[in-house]
């Protein structure tokens, strides 16, 4: 039962975002949820205690909204309801963006008895609205090294969610990510059920650990030993001195098969073995799916329902996104830390085609506004590769000079994004593909641009879609 | 002389592998560039936890890194202590960043007002505010007098406070940013060859007059007589420079 105060609220946050749409703003996005908050300062506890089926939270550094979005279509399949804040809006306001987008002029999200909400939420933030979200189960993907300037170190990180996890209700379900040394560890503060997701094939180890690791020392101070590294510090890990060591998954990548337009996985889901050709590239995407079924199997979707939704998944938001513009394929991938940016550059360097990459670098608030970290990434990966490269964004010059550091000089330095876009375009043969690598403000600005262009509809004529971070 | 006639530059990196947060290793990768560029051969040897130091280096490399980390590195790097404050003596260069420049001052008080002990290359002391403290997160433009250096630019986050002793020079005069303290417009310090800064970006890529001081210094200690580099242009570096100096600027102004 919603309450008056709460009523009003929905309805001021519609009319916020129904006017900001109207003015052409790229707002109907946060605005509405500000709004809402405005009036009834609790609304989140509210509206995700009236949810039927209760609340999936999926935070972590990455794959956050891939995981929620993946989640969301396998859920659909199941019969359920899903409300999501699709387009990676994941502070306050951008959940209460979602319920009031969702709430409709009935007011009245709770119609269906199958509906259920799957909310990305922003890692840091997770500890303030956890407990008022409530959440029925809880997935946690990654902990990796992010925007230092605006979340601080890692460690800090990791020590919120620790904190925040001793007095949850002991009905949530903890999802978390064996292979992670500092998501395993959470199962050590979980009253309830817990059920663990992991990769299980060496053949897609990396032969040496990406630069940028961030567990790599147990809480006794020891160095983790690792069998196998999959990304970053992502990996099969243990601790010779104290015993310590990556639980044995309950949803496992057996086989994983990396293509350069997707993977063929094989996932054991308990006693289940279910076989999937999922359409979206990159180890990273696997974990993501990974993380997925775990969550769908925790709320008892069946293995066979699972695999259906995964092999017709799309992609979400500006995450692997295409858009057909003049017989080119633009292909839009979201990087913005040194783990996720890895996991880009290596999904690249499996095509042995030539590859044109605009790689577009901002600094602003939501950004980062430390590029400093792009010296962590190793962008030598794509070293010896045929690469037609345009740098661009407010910070261009810079990723230029990284570029050129690993020995890849761009063919041109262009800051602004449609002088940099026409360019990256006439240097794409027809029927070739061009990738467009940006941080997420980059990726808000261009894909508006490639949206416009592909006459696809543009992020914020979706009211339920915004900037979040 | 002709630098590429000296043998290959040792180059000592210490504790990459743990003080790497920052990603100061874009500093490394800026000195294998640049000294490939100019003929220079190069060999690096990777220090970490558990290991001794090689007998002998032309430069020293030390990044920053977490609270914890710093601890982890700290009793080690203080036993390695005579043999850097004698390879300072002797002139080599020393690029110390952030975590690593406070581990390179006489003492490091953490947050919790525990006692870390520094390698005493640089005569300084630093103070982790506390938590209510903000910690100084920003870009930074500075004028240094060490060389042709001229005008550094990077980013810093830092939550310790440095303090210059009696007898340290600082690296830089702060034109935006917080610098070691905040208060008396120092950035970083020298001690006869050896640098400490705060600087991120990483520092090194875009300040490429900083870069090759610290080559030709590393060079003039391992040829035995003073080295002096060739002008050579680097355009990419420089528009970078250039571009972060004005983003600094603009920020400083809002």
């Amino acid at each position: 039962m919603t309450s008056l105060r709460d009523r009003v609220a929905l309805l001021a946050g519609r009319a916020a975002g129904a006017a900001s749409r109207r003015l052409g703003r790229g707002g109907g996005t946060a605005l509405p949820g500000l709004v809402a908050g405005a009036i009834a300062a609790d609304l989140v506890r509210s509206l995700a205690a009236s949810l039927p089926q209760g609340v999936v939270t999926v935070t972590g550094t990455n794959g956050k909204t891939t995981t929620a979005h993946l989640l969301a279509a396998i859920l659909s399949e199941a019969g359920f309801q899903s409300l999501a804040n699709r387009s990676g809006s994941n502070l306050e306001r951008g959940l209460l963006a979602t319920y009031v987008a969702a709430a409709g002029d009935s007011v009245d999200i709770s119609e269906s008895d199958l509906a259920i909400g799957v909310l990305e939420v922003d890692e840091a933030e997770l500890p303030r609205l956890f407990p008022r979200l409530r959440p029925r189960v809880a997935t946690f993907l990654n902990l990796f090294r992010d925007q230092l300037d605006r979340y601080g170190e890692v460690d800090s990180v990791a020590d919120g969610w620790h904190a925040m996890l001793t007095d949850i209700d002991a009905g949530t379900t903890l999802v978390l990510n064996s292979d992670d040394p500092n998501v395993a560890e959470l199962a050590s503060q979980a009253p309830g059920p817990v059920i663990t997701f992991g990769v299980d094939d060496h053949s897609v180890a990396l032969s040496a650990a990406d630069h940028a690791s961030d567990a790599r020392f147990c809480p006794n101070g020891n160095r983790f030993q690792y069998d196998a590294i999959y990304m970053g510090h992502v990996g099969d890990w243990h601790c010779d001195c104290c015993g310590r060591a990556r639980p044995p998954p309950d949803v496992v990548a057996r086989a994983v098969e990396l293509g350069a337009n997707g993977s063929r996985i094989t996932i054991a889901i308990g006693e289940t073995v279910i076989a999937v050709d999922l359409p979206l590239p990159g180890l990273y995407l696997v974990y993501n799916a990974l993380a997925a079924a775990a969550s769908a199997h925790a709320l008892g979707v069946d293995p066979p329902v699972i695999a259906r939704a995964l092999a017709a998944a799309t992609a979400p938001f500006g995450r692997q996104e295409r858009f057909q513009i003049e017989g080119r394929e633009a292909r839009v991938l979201l990087a913005k830390n040194p783990a996720g940016l890895n996991q880009v550059l290596r999904t690249l360097a499996v095509s042995d085609q030539p590859l044109t990459v605009l790689a577009m670098l901002n600094d602003g608030i939501q950004d980062g506004q430390d590029v400093s970290w792009i010296y962590d990434a190793d962008i030598e990966l794509l070293a010896g590769h045929q690469l037609n490269l345009i740098c661009s964004g407010d910070r261009a010059d810079d990723f230029a000079l990284r570029w050129m550091l690993a020995g890849i000089e761009p063919r041109s330095v262009l800051p602004v994004t449609e002088e940099a876009l026409d360019a990256a375009l006439a240097a794409t043969p027809v029927g070739a593909r061009l990738d467009l690598i940006a941080t997420y403000t980059a990726m808000l600005d261009v894909r508006e641009s490639l949206a416009r262009r592909s006459g696809a509809s543009s992020y914020w004529e979706t009211p339920e879609q915004g900037a979040g971070r | 002389m002709n630098p590429s006639s000296c043998p290959a530059l040792r180059i000592v990196s210490l504790y990459a592998d743990v003080m790497n947060v920052y990603a100061d290793r874009g500093n490394l990768i800026a000195i294998r560039n640049r000294a490939a560029e100019r003929g220079i051969p190069i060999e690096v040897f990777d220090v970490s936890l558990g290991d001794e130091l090689p007998p002998d280096a032309d430069l020293v490399l030390i990044g920053g890194g977490q609270d914890r980390e710093q601890h982890r590195i700290a009793r080690e790097l203080a036993a390695h202590g005579p043999r850097l404050r004698e390879w300072v003596q002797a002139d080599i260069a020393v690029l110390a960043v952030c975590g690593g420049f406070q581990l390179f001052g006489r003492w490091y008080r953490d947050q919790h007002g525990v006692i870390v002990p520094g390698v005493e290359i640089f005569d300084l002391t630093s103070v982790a505010p506390g938590p209510k403290a903000p910690r100084a997160v920003g870009d930074v433009v500075a004028r240094s007098t060490v060389g042709a250096i001229g005008e550094v630019v990077g980013f810093e986050n830092h939550a310790g406070r440095t303090y210059l002793g009696p007898t340290a020079r600082a690296f830089a005069t702060v034109e935006h940013g917080f610098g070691n303290n905040g208060v008396d417009g120092t950035e970083g310090a020298v001690s006869r060859n050896a640098i400490g800064t705060y600087l991120h970006g990483a520092v090194l890529p875009k300040n490429p007059a900083f870069l090759d001081h610290l080559l030709a210094i590393a060079l003039t200690h391992r040829c035995g007589e003073p080295v002096a580099l060739d002008p050579l242009s680097a355009p990419y570096a420089a528009r970078a420079h250039a571009s972060a100096v004005a983003v600094a600027r603009r920020r400083s102004r809002t």
